[in-house]
């Protein structure tokens, strides 16, 4: 089937929302190449379970589709109607399996050397969409927290080293309280401009005590699911044509109720926790790993005007993933603080690239230890500043 | 299709681009070459044609140079830089306009095209190998030319589905995995180094290994299944594995076209920096060991090239399409450039190439070095090798 035999019927199976959604679109989705529709419908038929930030930018997404005049049109579109798709991509149903298609389409390009055209095709695209439809500034200056190293001691190694230049080493930090004072600094931004989705805290470990109106995701509350996806993992494997898609493909199709979240209560936060383990690659065995994925994704999709991430310790690699041996795993600290320190980088570099990020300001603290990085508009980059500093007093000169 | 782009690192993306013709600056010694210093390779070296050897170790699985040899990389391969470096010509920009898959890529080094295989299914290249090519125009025997590859996709790498070529006519191929898997039967502690798939961190498909792989341990490598477990026991990773592999066939059967292929850092898909961290410094220790053991095997001292490269890079930190160095996924610049490291016989000491060469034009270049025609092969041979 092609874009422009899309009538509103094909959508039936969607959630209700989003069928809502791509009904009320589907003149414009109609006129939209195959090398790019699965793509967006990926996101359509996501939509209700998406974040307010999310759907936000959809729906000004299609918005503008529909608004393009039939010139422009043909301009944005233009890299994507030069890619070439088989017959057999042609005839897939990309309407009901979008993700699946573009798992096909994915592959496609590169076997036929397409990646690079389909690549500039999707940069352009995303610059001409961000022209058109800027996305929303934050209500509030961003703030990104990453707490790295816990339970780590005597490491002489330089830390932060990939975020020096761009903001104030801190070298006689007071540890005492300070992931306290952190939390608080976190709460009291979301007591203080309630957003929902607004004010995110994620800890690779157990989750300390902090305000309930921090959206919050820890490694230790969802044990029961890592279990269930690695109970799932054993049983598939096996089996005959099973291979790494295939599993992908598998574990993208587990819902909230086989993964045991009490159903209903946040469906939306439970869509975003299972596909941390289903989507994410290593999430499912390392802390840290996951720690940086939820981090990213948070980022990505939910846009929070604050984000405090805490890397805890993580098990020793990979000796036997699947096995019983992974639950009484020992721990590598030394190995958490390398990877926390490293994801506190890809916190800030995703932190970035949201709107306002001029504005916004980080800052990387080793837990109980005296040394911090902060970054921020009124702080000078690449420097260091040896007088003694709470992590309040850090915060209050960034933010 | 989300608003979540790469604004405001056009700054960052700049200093990438710099640290590239940054390359090696703070190396002593090394010279930059250009293109009018043809190397004379053999010719030069006085190393009779017949007697010849080469080895490839590709550095994988997908290795950045942030990582490795940029300025804030070196750290991570202190034995490239300090041992192999200053006796080598170095090539800082090679690159794979082909798919970024561990085997498929790994297949197109060894073909000189890109191919288009699937990554994933256990087919053969589909244009005739280097081993293919070196075999029948220097009618060498079945056992000199040997492939050491790490996990199960790898095992169909030594010849292709040519007609011309195909079936009996490549090398032999060796899965030190699978010998284990083979020796120890299921039993004892050697999950660690019989882990095989990175590119899913939880999907660890079984491995095989039997009778075959027990003739070739006994027969070939000149093992003992009890020694062979217990010098396995001391080891901590595949690709240590493959390396003691590779010492033992260099000692018992001296192959003249010995293609390594590594695998650990390929853990990065995990996500984890630190253990991608650590299956560099591995791998650059590993490879000076082959180094080492090429000086010291007389069939090999003094009359073998060796060459390292990555198979490719991994996404860069500033593709917000990736998730940086855990994947390579986006087929970005930074993920398809790498550099490539050739010393020994007959090739000139310390001194560096800037320009771009191809995946692609190793094949060609090995056929010239070794005086054997890839006609069907897309790349050029590197003329400040040949």
């Amino acid at each position: 089937m092609q874009p422009r035999d899309l009538k509103p019927d094909h959508f039936k199976a969607y959630p209700p929302e989003a069928r809502k959604l791509a009904t009320s679109y589907v003149t414009a989705l109609q006129r939209l190449p195959l090398s790019f529709l699965p793509s967006l419908l990926r996101e359509v038929i996501d939509y209700d379970s998406k974040f307010p930030a999310e759907r936000k930018s959809l729906e000004k997404e299609l918005a503008n589709w529909s608004a393009l005049p039939e010139e422009k049109e043909k301009e944005w579109v233009r890299g994507f109607a030069q890619i070439t798709l088989s017959t057999q991509l042609e005839q897939f149903d990309w309407v009901n399996q979008p993700a699946q298609f573009v798992e096909q389409l994915s592959a496609y390009l590169w076997t036929t050397h397409q990646m690079d055209r389909f690549r500039k095709a999707a940069l352009d695209y995303g610059d001409r969409l961000q022209a058109a439809v800027p996305a929303e500034i934050p209500p509030i200056p961003r703030l990104g927290i990453a707490v790295i190293g816990q339970q780590t001691q005597g490491y002489d190694r330089p830390l932060f080293r990939k975020l020096r230049p761009q903001g104030a080493h801190f070298t006689r930090v007071k540890p005492e309280n300070g992931l306290r004072e952190l939390l608080d600094a976190a709460g009291e931004r979301a007591k203080a401009h309630p957003i929902p989705y607004g004010h995110w805290y994620i800890d690779g470990g157990e989750a300390a005590p902090r305000d309930l109106a921090l959206t919050t995701v820890s490694y230790q509350a969802l044990e029961p699911t890592r279990a269930a996806i690695l109970r799932k993992v054993r049983a598939e494997k096996d089996k005959p044509g099973m291979g790494p898609e295939a599993l992908r493909t598998v574990l993208a199709q587990m819902g909230p109720a086989e993964l045991g979240f009490a159903n209903g209560v946040d469906p939306v936060m439970e869509r975003f926790q299972l596909k941390l383990f289903t989507e994410g690659s290593g999430t499912q065995v390392f802390s840290t790993t996951f720690a940086q994925w939820a981090a990213r994704e948070a980022l990505r999709r939910a846009q929070p005007c604050t984000l405090l991430v805490r890397f805890a310790p993580r098990a020793k690699p990979m000796n036997d993933l699947l096995g019983a041996s992974q639950d009484q795993a020992t721990l590598d600290p030394v190995g958490a603080l390398i990877d926390g320190d490293f994801g506190a980088y890809y916190n800030w570099l995703n932190q970035q690239r949201l709107p306002g990020a001029d504005k916004g300001s980080f800052l990387v603290w080793y837990e109980d230890h005296n040394e911090a990085l902060a970054i921020g508009p009124g702080l000078p980059k690449g420097t260091e500043s040896t007088s003694a500093a709470s992590l309040k007093d850090v915060l209050s000169w960034i933010t | 299709m989300e608003p979540y782009r790469q604004s405001s690192l056009v700054d960052v993306s700049r200093q990438v681009a710099r640290s590239r013709r940054d390359f090696l600056r703070t190396a002593a010694g090394m010279a930059l070459g250009s293109a009018l210093m043809p190397s004379g390779a053999f010719a030069r070296s006085g190393t009779a044609r017949t007697k010849r050897k080469v080895v490839v170790i590709t550095f994988g699985g997908g290795a950045r140079d942030q990582e490795t040899f940029a300025p804030e990389g070196q750290e991570n391969i202190p034995h490239l830089m300090r041992d192999l470096l200053p006796r080598s010509t170095f090539f800082t920009q090679v690159v794979n306009r082909g798919i970024l898959g561990h085997y498929v890529a790994t297949a197109s080094l060894a073909t000189g095209v890109y191919e288009t295989i699937n990554n994933f299914a256990s087919l053969p290249p589909e244009h005739p190998t280097v081993f293919e090519y070196f075999r029948r125009d220097l009618r060498r025997p079945p056992s000199d030319a040997w492939v050491v590859a790490p996990s199960n996709g790898f095992n169909r790498i030594g010849e292709s589905n040519n007609r011309s070529y195909g079936p009996g006519a490549g090398a032999r191929v060796i899965l030190p995995k699978h010998l284990l898997a083979a020796a120890s039967k299921g039993r004892g502690d050697y999950e660690h180094l019989l882990r095989d798939n990175y590119e899913t961190p939880y999907y660890a498909p079984a491995l095989q290994g039997g009778e075959f792989e027990l003739r070739q341990l006994e027969e070939i490598l000149k093992l003992s299944v009890d020694d062979f477990k217990a010098h396995a026991r001391t080891l901590s990773s595949p690709d240590e594995l493959s390396v003691y592999i590779v010492r033992q066939l260099m000692r018992q059967v001296a192959p003249s076209l010995l293609w390594i292929t590594m695998h650990d850092i390929d853990v990065a898909h995990a996500g984890a920096y630190s253990l991608y961290i650590d299956g560099i410094q591995r791998t650059d220790r590993l490879c000076a060991e082959v180094w080492e053991t090429i000086q010291k095997e007389p069939e090999y001292a003094g009359k073998t090239t060796l060459f390292i490269l990555p198979d490719f890079g991994r996404d860069s930190d500033e593709d917000a399409g990736g998730n940086g160095f855990q994947h390579h996924r986006t087929g970005d610049p930074l993920s398809r450039t790498t550099w490539m490291l050739a010393l020994g016989a007959g090739v000139r000491e310390g001194v560096v190439y800037d320009r771009p060469i191809d995946s692609t034009d190793l094949v060609p270049t090995l056929g010239s070095m070794l005086d054997f025609s890839t006609s069907l092969a897309q790349g050029k041979p590197i003329q400040e090798l040949v």
